[in-house]
């Protein structure tokens, strides 16, 4: 009882921090960098990232002992693909101005590295309840980097975050500008890059 | 002759797939260690979106657009919602064949580039682009121009991102910042050296 317990906090918790995807395992940026000019769209995206990733990699778990090895990623891609439908058609029932903001990226879930990476290192060969966590673990540590550099970018960009003014007038009254280039593509790497400096100096690596 | 070669040149340098809209990083990151690698895998992608884009061209308007079933005697089926499917599967069996023809041809080729070829099936890049390719609308000799010039410009920026790491390992770079953060640092002032193209039309 307490090994499953352990393995289960370790997949939980391991991917949020120690094994973050994005910052030290370096999977799924593409999608981490386009969504990060707001804080609201990095959190939807976050969440539809969660829910896929969990959900294809119970599915994957569940299937891994009738799958044949060779069709496997084609299999994997339509388990993955059928999530990421039903995620794009849910935001764009109830959340159309978001989900016209997100443009592709929602979809480009399917070839996130993220996914496909779990599904093949972790749900292939654990049970499926391990990879749920491990999943939702995934998930959760994809967005906390995404909502890092989209509250830096939005604190800093536009001044705002989730679209409220949080800089103060006086501060603009005094001289203060809003730095547009956080807005721009090229920050968003260059803020990965220092956030990644940040993590492996405090776990000290 | 002007709208195609526009697209091209923005395809490749101002909207470049990788520095503007972040499409292919994994990849990006993962074979950018070597100069070498980096020109195979890029030939690959160049060689992979070429296919691909046209082919989901012609899925996506002869059958899951709305009315595009009309050929067929159902003008008011509407698809779209299966294009994430139908493009994703269209990838996946272009880049096996691929596989299997380098397999064959250059075993040098297929094992440098080792696992990251089924990861071009997983690669944003690919599927960005026939996604782009729907949104904008283009025409399908636009939509191939389009995939021929996002894979020039991911392979432009991969083979010169490779470059600029193998000098890169003669520098002092911070401890922590080695490797994965200074890559990221260094894409985002090449990806600021390429916003400068913006505004150039032929």
């Amino acid at each position: 009882m307490r090994i499953i317990k352990r393995k289960t906090y370790r997949a939980l918790v391991g991917p949020v921090w120690g094994e973050n995807p994005i910052s030290i395992q370096m999977l799924g940026i593409c999608s981490a960098l386009a969504v990060t000019v707001q804080l609201k769209t990095a959190i939807v995206m976050s969440i539809s990232m969660t829910f896929v990733v969990a959900f294809s990699s119970l599915i994957v778990s569940m299937m891994r002992n009738w799958v044949p090895r060779n069709i496997r990623i084609l299999v994997e891609l339509a388990v993955i693909a059928t999530l990421v439908i039903l995620a794009d058609e849910f935001l764009r029932a109830f959340y159309y101005d978001i989900s016209k903001q997100l443009s592709v990226f929602v979809g480009l879930i399917i070839t996130n590295c993220i996914v496909m990476g779990r599904a093949e290192a972790f749900a292939l060969s654990n049970p499926p309840h391990l990879a749920f966590i491990d999943g939702i673990g995934n998930g959760a540590g994809y967005g906390s980097v995404l909502l890092a550099v989209a509250f830096i970018r939005e604190l800093f960009g536009s001044g705002k975050l989730f679209g409220v003014k949080i800089i103060p007038e006086s501060f603009y009254a005094s001289g203060y500008e809003d730095m547009g280039f956080m807005l721009l593509a090229p920050a968003a790497f260059i803020i990965i890059g220092l956030l990644v400096w940040l993590q492996r100096y405090l776990t000290g690596d | 002759m002007g709208d195609l070669s526009n697209i091209f040149l923005n395809s490749v340098f101002v909207g470049n797939i990788l520095l503007a809209y972040f499409l292919g990083m994994c990849s990006f990151v993962a074979v950018s260690k070597n100069i070498d690698t980096a020109i195979g895998l890029g030939f690959a992608v160049i060689f992979v979106l070429t296919i691909t884009t046209p082919v989901n061209w012609l899925i996506y308007h002869f059958l899951l657009a709305p009315g595009a079933l009309s050929w067929a005697g159902f003008p008011d089926m509407d698809l779209s919602y299966l294009k994430l499917v139908m493009f994703i599967v269209v990838i996946a069996t272009m880049v096996q064949v691929i596989e299997m023809m380098i397999d064959r041809f250059s075993a040098a080729l297929y094992s440098s580039l080792g696992v990251f070829l089924p990861l071009i099936a997983v690669n944003c890049a690919i599927l960005g682009t026939s996604l782009f390719m729907v949104e904008r609308n283009h025409t399908f000799l636009e939509s191939t121009v389009f995939g021929f010039g996002s894979g020039v410009g991911w392979m432009l920026a991969i083979v010169l991102m490779a470059a600029i790491r193998m000098k890169l390992r003669y520098a002092d770079v911070p401890k922590g910042l080695e490797g994965y953060g200074i890559t990221m640092i260094v894409t985002g002032l090449m990806a600021m050296a390429f916003m400068l193209f913006s505004g150039i039309t032929l």
